[in-house]
């Protein structure tokens, strides 16, 4: 898309010296909002770290409109505001739903479904530090198998919801995956997001230095590394065409995955994984790169047995 | 004016549509559902301009009026029973966020067991959310109601509801004088811009956190406009009057009280009843009046203060119950006639829950067995269950 860091705009949409913690992924990834879509924003933010992030009244660091929300309300809030803004006539305000991976995979995923099922003009941002870190790290839909979290001291018994691909089954216009050790290819979709009428869901993995227990100063490695193992694969879904992006394009071969212990045993959460676990999680790793390549080549065969289809054939 | 037959809900429905609310949004339950899909008929056919926001819950219903008013649109929603439970956290982000929503509740009983009939226990458990509560007694009340509580909703910064019964009025079919369109837009005016809202002309932070140092200000402000309200209410009466020529005295309505020894103190469509039956126990001597309560957010405190302290007795009745305590409104009445330097004696009755008729024979059992009370020196201040089957449960 030919995005470089220095065509960035400096103006940022959150101040600095705001009360996140150090290395905080979802602080990070508003300065990446602002950088990609620019100050028409309208945020809705439920319960989460960004609760505290944009600071404590009088004051606030975010300097676009922002409406804090009740925990499941935040896309069905977005809607409403999308609706005002069409019954006013005001077009160029983009509104983006800032949400965590609780208020997106659990209490929120009902008005999610629905706002994205109505395919209201919202841009729906999941920034998923995989566990509900605000009240200090309890385990969520979103964290891992094997992950400690202060709810689940032996170990997380269950797999991560997959909700990018439980979005993209809703078939809305725009279903995208993003890490933040990947700011260009997040810049990327929001654009591309901000293009598109109707619902757009961007997934954004956010590790967490508190929560997962690696020091601050590592959280682009760390989202990164989680690319490069293949545990967080970076695509996109764009009316219903479905694209690996970044890193993740040369990752369908497992030959060319870092091996995903590289990505474990930088986090103080997986320390106490055993070689099952280990085993159980690459398994979960591969059963998912084998359900993306079914998936391509589905596609591929729709693809030259339908020429002629077009793109908006595929969307509603 | 014209003269329309239409049951409560449709009323209500006819009364949004003048008031033309930039959005609705709203997810059926009966005995509501019919204010809804009228709305939404209006809309396809092109007779309202509104957006109309088909959510997959009454949770989203109000969270989704919240975004858009919050945006500065004029928005409507409607519910019952549990739906209004479901969204009851939301109404104190409406409230909390002084956001002017309006939205009719058709009250009706709570599961479990499941009743669709009429029961005020729904309603009132919302009454500390910081709406304003309004309750109509029939489907003129109903359809007037909605276009003053714009007004009032939008002068005080407050969101209102307007509660009818459940079919007694939301399905029964009755005369209603339609207002036209001109006298409506007149009536209520669409505001420019509301205090505050989400602009990016002008960003505000809604909602973020406040330390101890700030948090009881915002509360201190909502009590400040609910009092405010019970002036504007007055005014907005006043000035509905003008308008239709229909008398809605205020906070509450009061029904011969003036010289009644007895008042009962009723609330939505029992007041109906109460009348009739004022007016037969009248002809055989009683001296008794009604005391309709229109609102019971904010409350008339000053109404029942003046109206009720220098009589015999008080008798309520409660479609509702508050369970270990009582009859919500009877306690509520006593607590205010407690402030009086002649108190009353106040007697309850828990009637009608779960949409079991009372008749006014029924009240008219309940306001004799008062006076015999009074009469032999028995103790009034009780709330009784009125109407209970003991042998099917004993």
């Amino acid at each position: 898309m030919g995005i470089s860091i220095k065509s960035l705009p400096k103006d940022e949409i959150i101040y600095p010296g705001n009360a996140s913690c150090p290395g905080c992924p979802s602080a990070l990834g508003l300065k990446l909002l602002g950088k990609a879509l620019g100050k028409n924003i309208i945020l809705v933010v439920p319960a989460s770290c960004t609760s505290v992030i944009q600071g404590i009244f009088p004051k606030s660091a975010i300097k676009v409109p922002l409406i804090n929300v009740i925990f499941a309300s935040a896309a069905a809030v977005a809607s409403g505001i999308s609706a005002a803004l069409e019954a006013k006539g005001v077009k160029d305000v983009h509104v983006v739903c800032w949400c965590g991976d609780g208020g997106t995979v659990d209490i929120g995923l009902q008005a999610l479904s629905g706002a994205a099922e109505r395919n209201d003009n919202i841009i729906y941002v999941c920034y998923d530090n995989e566990a509900y870190m605000n009240t200090g790290i309890q385990r969520s839909g979103a964290t891992p198998y094997g992950a400690w979290t202060t709810t689940t001291i032996m170990g997380k018994k269950e797999h991560k919801k997959n909700v990018p691909f439980i979005m993209m089954m809703h078939g809305v216009p725009y279903v995208a995956t993003a890490s933040i050790g990947y700011p260009l290819d997040f810049i990327m979709k929001l654009r591309k997001a901000a293009k598109i009428r109707g619902f757009k869901y961007i997934h954004l993995l956010a590790p967490c230095p508190v929560g997962w227990r690696f020091p601050p100063s590592k959280t682009i490695e760390v989202g990164r590394l989680a690319v490069l193992t293949g545990m967080w694969p970076l695509f996109e879904v764009e009316y219903g065409h479905f694209r690996l992006t970044g890193p993740s394009r040369q990752l369908l071969d497992k030959n060319k995955r870092k091996p995903i212990i590289d990505y474990l045993r930088i986090q103080g959460r997986f320390k106490h994984l055993t070689k099952e676990d280990i085993k159980k999680l690459e398994q979960y790793v591969d059963d998912m790169w084998d359900y993306i390549k079914r998936l391509i080549k589905v596609q591929r065969e729709e693809k030259s047995s339908s020429i002629g289809a077009t793109e908006s054939s595929s969307s509603r | 004016m014209r003269k329309v037959m239409l049951t409560g809900n449709y009323a209500i429905a006819y009364a949004v549509k003048l008031c033309k609310p930039d959005v609705i949004a709203a997810y059926p339950i009966t005995p509501q559902t019919s204010i809804v899909e009228k709305l939404a008929e209006f809309v396809e056919k092109g007779e309202l301009k509104a957006k109309y926001v088909r959510v997959e819950s009454e949770h989203s219903a109000m969270a989704t009026v919240i975004g858009a008013a919050a945006t500065g649109a004029r928005t409507f929603t409607a519910t019952s029973s549990q739906g209004l439970l479901y969204m009851h956290e939301g109404l104190w982000m409406a409230a909390g966020a002084r956001l002017p929503i309006v939205m009719a509740v058709v009250t009706r009983a709570i599961f479990p067991p499941w009743s669709i009939w009429t029961d005020h226990s729904d309603l009132l458990d919302q009454r500390d959310t910081g709406w304003i509560i309004n309750m109509a007694e029939d489907n003129q009340e109903a359809f007037d109601s909605i276009i003053m509580a714009y007004k009032i909703a939008e002068t005080v910064n407050l969101p209102v509801i307007v509660g009818i019964d459940a079919f007694i009025v939301s399905h029964t079919l009755a005369p209603v004088k339609v207002l036209e369109d001109d006298v409506v837009n007149q009536f209520i005016p669409k505001k420019e811009r509301f205090s505050y809202v989400l602009d990016i002309k002008e960003p505000v932070t809604m909602g973020n956190i406040v330390l101890p140092d700030y948090y009881m200000e915002f509360r201190y402000l909502i009590e400040e406009s609910m009092k405010k309200a019970k002036d504007v209410i007055k005014e907005v009466v006043r000035e509905f009057y003008k308008i239709s020529g229909r008398n809605y005295q205020g906070l509450v309505e009061q029904y011969k009280c003036s010289n009644a020894d007895v008042v009962i103190v009723v609330m939505g469509a029992l007041a109906g009843d109460a009348k009739e039956c004022i007016d037969q126990l009248r002809e055989q001597g009683y001296n008794v009046g009604v005391l309709k309560l229109r609102f019971i957010r904010p409350f008339p405190s000053e109404e029942v203060r003046e109206l009720l302290s220098s009589k015999k007795a008080i008798v309520v009745i409660d479609r509702d119950v508050s369970f270990g305590k009582g009859g919500i409104i009877y306690d509520e009445i006593i607590s205010e006639l407690y402030k009086c330097e002649k108190k009353p004696p106040v007697r309850g009755y828990i009637a009608g829950l779960g949409g079991r008729e009372v008749s006014v024979n029924d009240i008219k059992r309940m306001i004799l067995e008062t006076y015999n009370d009074l009469e032999n020196g028995k103790p009034i201040c009780e709330c009784k269950w009125y109407g209970v089957k003991y042998e099917v449960i004993r």
